[in-house]
């Protein structure tokens, strides 16, 4: 071996380039390895938008569906429980939903397009639970504060039949309202989004 | 070590010959560029093949995507009556009822390009002929005794076969007897559509991994140029 | 100050794991013989394809379904619908077959230069053993694709047991899991394949190379390099490992890596050997194909199954095959390493040995007609010939002189010059054609040169003595 007269910055050139790149080719490769473990088109398929026939429901009744499999709730609403939601403001941490996720056309008091059809993604904001739906007016077990919603049963966080979360409770923000639109007056469509909304 | 390499290539050589039981197989043309074959192909499919033979591993959806058709005239054009674009290609046929009518399921075709090749599926549904042994009235010369009805029989007519002597021995020649609704030519045409699609359907990435590889390989080579001048450069301290 | 942090930091790592000293014992400071040549890369090469193998499995398996109503499905899932699963799938299924070339090229390596000798036995024997759980992986890896060739396959690789007298059947029986390859079957295989024998691949490879750095490399001309040493104890034919091997290994990864991607983006099956055709067809336990052959890396194994009438027979031969691998450092007496210094009968036997190895590989791949199946006995006697009369004829070599220091020879780019040589020689250039408007898209260079039957004689004259001067 001999070390005399070597071109060092040369060799520092060189490997530079190669270490670039190589990191550039890994970063190629990566691309495909990573995003090989995105939903793949059959779960988009899945996840396609449903249709919900809301022909048959009476008030209060609460239908389950299940879009991209996540439980979606859509509920109709009595003109009692869409009074009582008015008075409930001063208990609830976003009653105007500023903070919460859903449409343009849901950010509204009753988060809903048409006030008594109540459509929501139901899993709880704080960690995804599910919650249970408890439209009774003071139950034994939740006391006299309840005025109907939903409840969490994981770590006890209220909700209002609007979606609308309570203050002083785990989760952060109401529940999301995922895109819907009417295509008849009795037929949604959950999942996609409404004449000039964005997806 | 030469000798290894010899054999190696011998080998390779060899590559693709594939066993088609003593028929000449006739060549198809498939250009998975040609994207209105393609499409017309796929539209040929669903019309005569979808009947009795699914292709449930591919969707409407991918076939838009492919093809840069619009997913609408997909659906349109091609797609059955109903069907989602997020469908696979799936034969409306009871299992039971087939098994009744042919004596088996139809092979759902998404690999039959890849188990069987293009050259043999084109020969295949241009080698029809009548025999009225079979039950359908129709047996064939790449696939003997097959239990598949001509599909296609209105359009290229009925075909005969004849026994031409050679200096081989026999040969079975087939003589268009009846006139169908395409000419000769056309009825190649659609036939080597249909054979496109099908290749296409057994591997739709093809083409996408074919136009990438150039740039794979481009890259793979400045890799080991820089490598190479790297390794030279280190390697001026060894004598 | 945020450096000094830093270094903190590492001194902490440092005083904890003898990271430093690991990397200098193994890297810097592990001296290689300067002379490695071409045949040196396949080591290496071996490494990449391994974590290739596991970044490409680990991503498959969470696809996969390992339910013989499933999985065959499951495969074209990937392929279609996941994104990049392709690609995935084809570095999987081509780094399978790349694994197996690469190994070969390495086991020859070892036989031509003498690698297995002593002291480097065990490192035979490790590597021996990683090829036995490699042809192991690549078994139970082919089932799960459930096509017809993955079954059928399996059916008669595990029916191999059953030969064994006594306890065969039920040995294949507790194979199966089953009467045939099942449900049960695949699932057990995938157990394996994704988590057993990886283990012990990984746990056999780290032994090989521990092994090996506790001797050092053997090397193009068999010479022990320990032996000659500088003041400081330094091998004066051996350089650094790190950066002198690894910038060489580089090169050679990016050479291997065209090649792959060549495959992978242009003919990933290969023309059926790498995927075979009938392996498109969901597994059908009621109808075998035509014709099944394993996948081209067993096909010489398959050869000699098939020469042998005898069931018991053929399966011994088989395993026979294998095992006399392992047995070749006590089969060889010659104590001369490499292949340059030992005498012909050597180089003849081993040119007899490889010609026979391909040979028996291309014929299990074809059916087994009766003039193929005589073929395939003459190749495989030549095959047990090789080890089995090595301790006699080992005895009669006539070698060389070993010289005392590593020789030089020519690098791939040093020989360029004399290619252009023969190429010069064999062909002349064509008169210039007339002009008529019409062929001048042929008038480059390259085309207007035609063959020179002269030239081509006396190159495969001199072609032919040089082969004969070296196989004496």
């Amino acid at each position: 071996m001999n070390n005399e007269g070597v071109d060092q910055s040369k060799r520092q050139f060189l490997t530079t380039a190669l270490t670039v790149v190589g990191a550039v080719g890994t970063g190629y490769l990566a691309v495909p390895f990573l995003s090989q473990m995105q939903p793949s088109v059959k779960t988009m398929a899945a996840g396609a938008p449903v249709e919900v026939d809301i022909s048959k429901m009476e008030t209060g009744q609460l239908l389950r569906v299940a879009w991209r499999g996540k439980p979606v709730w859509v509920l109709n609403r009595t003109p009692e429980v869409l009074a009582t939601l008015k008075t409930l403001d001063p208990e609830l941490r976003d009653p105007q939903s500023l903070e919460s996720l859903q449409p343009e056309n849901s950010k509204n008091p009753v988060r809903s397009i048409k006030p008594e059809i109540f459509v929501a993604v139901g899993l709880c904001t704080h960690l995804g639970c599910s919650p249970t739906f408890r439209p009774e007016v003071s139950p034994p077990d939740l006391g006299d504060k309840w005025k109907g919603g939903f409840f969490c049963p994981c770590h006890g966080s209220w909700f209002d039949l609007a979606g609308r979360v309570y203050s002083g409770v785990p989760a952060p923000t109401n529940l999301e309202i995922p895109p819907y639109r009417y295509v008849t007056d009795t037929l949604i469509i959950v999942g996609e989004p409404a004449e000039g909304e964005r997806a | 070590m030469k000798n290894l390499i010899t054999l190696l290539l011998l080998m390779i050589l060899s590559f693709g010959v594939r066993a088609s039981e003593g028929i000449d197989l006739q060549e198809a043309d498939v250009d998975l560029g040609d994207k209105t074959s393609l499409l017309r192909g796929a539209k040929h499919f669903v019309t005569y093949c979808l009947g009795c033979h699914s292709i449930k591993q591919v969707r409407y959806l991918r076939i838009a995507l492919d093809t840069h058709a619009d997913e609408k005239e997909v659906l349109k054009d091609i797609a059955p009556l109903g069907a989602s674009i997020y469908d696979q290609l799936h034969s409306a046929m009871n299992k039971h009822d087939a098994e009744k009518w042919f004596g088996t399921q139809p092979p759902d075709l998404s690999l039959v390009a890849r188990s069987r090749g293009a050259d043999w599926l084109y020969t295949y549904l241009k080698s029809y002929y009548s025999d009225t042994s079979r039950p359908f009235g129709v047996n064939n010369l790449v696939f003997e005794d097959t239990a598949m009805p001509n599909p296609l029989w209105q359009l290229q007519g009925e075909q005969h076969e004849v026994i031409r002597k050679t200096i081989y021995g026999d040969r079975i020649d087939l003589v268009l007897e009846k006139e169908g609704t395409l000419s000769e030519k056309e009825f190649d045409q659609m036939v080597n559509d249909l054979v496109t699609f099908l290749v296409y359907v057994g591997e739709p990435v093809q083409m996408e991994r074919q136009s990438m590889g150039k740039y794979v390989l481009f890259f793979l080579f400045m890799f080991f140029a820089l490598a190479y001048l790297l390794k030279k450069e280190y390697w001026k301290d060894i004598h | 100050m945020k450096p000094s942090r830093l270094n903190a930091c590492g001194e902490w790592v440092l005083d904890r794991f003898p990271l430093a000293s690991l990397w200098k014992d193994h890297m810097t400071h592990y001296y290689a013989p300067k002379n490695f040549n071409f045949w040196y890369f396949f080591g290496s090469l071996a490494l990449l394809v391994l974590v290739n193998q596991f970044l490409t499995g680990i991503l498959l398996t969470m696809n996969y379904k390992p339910d013989a109503k499933l999985a065959f499905d499951s495969v074209e899932y990937i392929m279609r619908d996941v994104s990049w699963g392709w690609l995935v799938r084809y570095m999987h299924s081509t780094g399978a077959s790349a694994f197996f070339i690469v190994v070969y090229l390495h086991m020859f390596r070892g036989i031509m230069y003498g690698s297995f000798k002593q002291p480097r036995e065990l490192i035979w024997i490790f590597g021996m053993l990683i090829f036995v759980a490699l042809m192991a992986e690549a078994f139970m890896g082919y089932l799960l694709p459930w096509g017809q060739m993955s079954y059928w396959g399996a059916q008669v690789i595990i029916s191999l047991f059953s030969a064994i007298p006594v306890i065969g059947d039920d040995l294949s029986l507790w194979i199966r899991g089953d009467y045939v390859v099942s449900d049960a079957t695949l699932n057990r295989f995938f157990a394996f394949h994704v988590i057993a024998v990886p283990l012990v691949l990984v746990m056999l490879v780290f032994m090989h190379i521990v092994a090996l750095h506790e001797v050092g490399s053997n090397n193009p001309d068999g010479i022990d390099i320990k032996k000659v040493k500088d003041k400081d104890g330094v091998p004066l034919d051996g350089i650094p490992f790190h950066p002198y091997y690894t910038v060489k290994d580089i090169a050679g990864v990016g050479v291997f890596l065209i090649f792959f991607a060549t495959i992978i983006f242009y003919m990933p099956e290969m023309g059926g050997y790498f995927l075979e055709h009938a392996n498109f067809i969901p597994a059908d336990p009621m109808k075998t194909p035509e014709h099944i052959a394993p996948l081209w890396y067993f096909t010489p194994f398959y050869a000699i199954l098939r020469a042998i009438p005898d069931k018991f027979a053929g399966v011994i031969g088989m395993g026979g095959a294998i095992v006399v691998l392992f047995l070749l450092p006590w089969l060889d007496r010659n104590p001369v390493r490499s292949i340059r210094y030992r005498g012909g009968i050597y180089k003849k036997a081993l040119a007899l040995f490889v010609i026979s190895f391909i040979a028996l590989g291309y014929l299990g791949t074809q059916p087994a007609t009766p003039v193929m199946t005589n073929v395939a006995r003459v190749f495989t006697a030549i095959y047990f010939g090789f080890f089995l009369l090595m301790p006699i004829y080992t005895r009669w070599e006539k070698t060389k002189p070993v010289p005392e220091r590593v020789t030089a020879e020519l690098s791939l780019e040093e020989q360029f010059p004399a290619f252009i040589e023969a190429f010069e020689e064999i062909t002349e250039v064509a008169p210039e054609p007339v002009d008529d408007g019409q062929h001048h898209a042929f008038r480059s260079t390259f085309f207007s040169r035609r063959p020179n039957p002269e030239g081509i004689r006396n190159v495969t004259t001199r072609l032919a003595k040089k082969l004969k001067e070296s196989l004496d």
